[in-house]
């Protein structure tokens, strides 16, 4: 989504973002010897590199003046790499993720909570409020948005609008590692892992709206709450089906999705 | 360009003259997909026990030669790759481990009488009357009713939640435990099935908690296992989590880490058996390919041993003659040590042999009790 907002990037290989992450840890640890902390920091500072600056430079730039679609089309394409490459280089079994917090659960008023999934929604929450914090409070954030709104315009009033997409790019690779570091050791980490994550990922934001970075988490929520309500007390066999629903509902109601605003363009 | 064609015509010819003769056994198996586990395993057994053969001089003088394909855990790529293999005239076909890939490519190699070893579990696929199919493992039929009476006998439970896979193994295993359970006036209180490859295993717990039942009964493959496991762990399932190999083997105790401690249930394979060729040959492969085997990597090997022992039986590499050998045969590890333990195939090439009870203890599977082969054959 905020690929989308700077750069008109749909990026079909983000399930393949989040899957990879967990990968370069795993391979760091393997074969380069480092303690988990040590590979956690080398794999987010891999994943800026590989799915920050040279998916823009490498990727992105070389195909967007071609159009929405060759790009659409070479993300595909790049996800497929991803995928089989991690299943040749590494494993194609799925592999043990270590966590980085406890896995031992709280009894609260008779109720047993995990201390894992309450880390994952704290660390979920901090990212959301920092990244809406430096989107809105900061002055490189606010130039962020107006290179989404207008790039042209932003050019003119001075703005380094090249430098701003390479932000966003960053920002993006550095939120699909942590999601990689909060999922993984609950999914295990597994070449196959972006086919479903990518696809939800990619159902919320068009639920919630392409074009607002609250509507995709608000979006996220609303598909996660009702899936597992709906294979918890309705049908486990057709929870896959839910958000397919959902989507088509979206766009034959609300095509801009819940939370999102009408968007014009110049055809 | 003519003495150019010549000479490599005549270094072919001389290539193939010096060559030793083989035998073609090729390993159609999942090397990629859900089945990546059961497949690496059971690949990796087979590889152990060909090179075993081969550097003792083969199987009558014949070395195996084993190519491997990978069916991606798809049931229409292994019949493609079942095809092929049969183009290649292969002896036997080792493999595939997914039920519903062997059921459908079981007829292609029943039709050109290849007879095939495979590590599929699904009662039915030996009730289909083919007689160029042999398990290396117990059919559902046959471990149901052992996990039945731990559960009436062992645990005392009057209710029991099922949680299954969606697929061939998964269903032809609910169904068949369903049964038992019924014959033994045991309740199936909670009924949940899941998807091959299901990543979120929340909402399944949810419900399985929710159904308070005496045990759990978990049937899914090896990932999916892991998966459930920890998610159960998170949300603080205190009852009995009762398996078969595909919750208790070492591959889901690695996966699962911690949260595989407590389960429990029968195991017909394990490299942790007390047996001491079993401990002998999970030290071997471990060695070789630097991971601890599960209840797969037996398979493998004993297959290929299976056909070694019956092949060198017969004096001759006869398709016809070996699948009809293997019917009924009990092979002891006094005749052949590579089949590690006493084992029967019946004529419809279902297993008989030793099982175990088993439970995870600290993360390692430990094996509570020894239960005797069902019967005996010639």
């Amino acid at each position: 989504m905020l690929l989308w907002q700077t750069s008109q990037t749909i990026n079909f290989a983000q399930g393949e973002f989040v899957m990879l992450p967990a990968f370069f840890v795993l391979a760091a640890m393997k074969f380069g010897g480092l303690s988990f902390p040590m590979a956690m920091l080398a794999g987010f500072a891999v994943s800026l590199l590989v799915l920050g600056l040279l998916f823009k430079r490498l990727v992105v730039e070389p195909v967007i003046r071609h159009g929405v679609l060759p790009l659409v089309i070479s993300t595909i394409a790049l996800a497929i790499l991803m995928k089989e490459g991690v299943k040749e280089f590494y494993a194609a079994d799925a592999q043990p993720f270590p966590a980085a917090w406890a896995t031992t659960n709280l009894q609260v008023a008779g109720m047993v909570v995990s201390v894992q999934n309450l880390v994952i929604i704290a660390v979920a929450a901090l990212a959301v409020a920092a990244l809406q914090y430096f989107l809105a409070g900061t002055r490189t954030g606010r130039s962020m948005q107006a290179t989404a709104q207008n790039p042209a315009l932003a050019r003119v009033l001075g703005i380094p609008v090249g430098r701003m997409v390479l932000y966003t790019f960053l920002i993006n690779a550095g939120l699909v590692a942590l999601a990689s570091f909060l999922v993984s050791p609950i999914y295990l980490a597994k070449f196959t892992n972006g086919e479903t994550l990518g696809l939800v990922a990619f159902v919320a934001a068009i639920v919630g709206g392409f074009n607002q970075v609250r509507g995709a988490i608000a979006g996220g929520l609303l598909l996660g709450v009702v899936d597992n309500f709906v294979a918890a007390y309705l049908s486990a066999q057709y929870r896959a089906a839910i958000p397919l629903f959902l989507l088509i509902a979206v766009i034959l109601l609300r095509p801009q999705g819940l939370l999102g605003r009408v968007e014009e363009r110049t055809v | 360009m003519m003495k150019s064609f010549i000479a490599i015509s005549l270094a072919l010819g001389a290539a193939g003259a010096s060559a030793q003769p083989t035998v073609n056994m090729p390993i159609v198996i999942e090397l990629s997909g859900a089945g990546a586990v059961s497949g690496t395993n059971f690949r990796d057994g087979a590889v152990l026990a060909i090179e075993e053969i081969n550097a003792k001089g083969g199987i009558l003088k014949r070395k195996i030669n084993a190519p491997q394909a990978d069916t991606q855990s798809n049931p229409g790529i292994s019949r493609a790759q079942v095809q092929k293999a049969i183009d290649g005239d292969p002896y036997v076909i080792l493999g595939p481990v997914f039920s519903g890939s062997v059921k459908a490519n079981m007829a292609l190699a029943q039709q050109a009488e290849v007879p095939q070893i495979v590590g599929a579990e699904a009662a039915e696929i030996t009730q289909a009357g083919n007689p160029y199919i042999f398990r290396t493992s117990f059919g559902q039929q046959m471990s149901m009713p052992k996990i039945a009476n731990y559960l009436r006998d062992g645990l005392k439970a009057r209710t029991v939640a099922v949680l299954w896979v969606n697929n061939d193994f998964g269903k032809g295993g609910r169904d068949t435990f369903v049964k038992e359970m019924a014959a033994r006036n045991i309740k199936v209180v909670s009924d949940v099935s899941t998807e091959s490859g299901q990543m979120d295993f929340a909402a399944d717990v949810v419900k399985l908690k929710g159904a308070n039942a005496d045990a759990i009964f978990v049937y899914t493959n090896e990932e999916e296992s892991a998966r459930f496991l920890r998610e159960a762990r998170k949300q603080g399932i205190d009852k009995p989590l009762i398996g078969e190999t595909t919750l208790l083997g070492q591959k889901v105790i690695d996966l699962a880490g911690p949260a595989a401690n407590g389960a429990r249930g029968h195991v017909g394979l394990s490299a942790d058996a007390p047996v001491p060729a079993v401990l002998a040959f999970k030290e071997k492969f471990s060695k070789r390919f630097g991971y601890v085997p599960d209840h797969n990597g037996i398979k493998g090997y004993t297959g290929v041993y299976a056909v070694k022992y019956a092949t060198e039986k017969i004096g001759r590499f006869d398709r016809k003659l070996l699948a009809k050998t293997l019917h009924g045969l009990t092979i002891k590890p006094e005749q052949e040590p590579g089949i590690l333990m006493e084992t029967t195939w019946d004529n419809n090439g279902d297993i008989d042999r030793i099982s175990f009870l088993a439970e995870v203890v600290e993360g390692k599977q430990r094996i509570v009790q020894t239960l005797p082969k069902l019967g005996s054959g010639k």
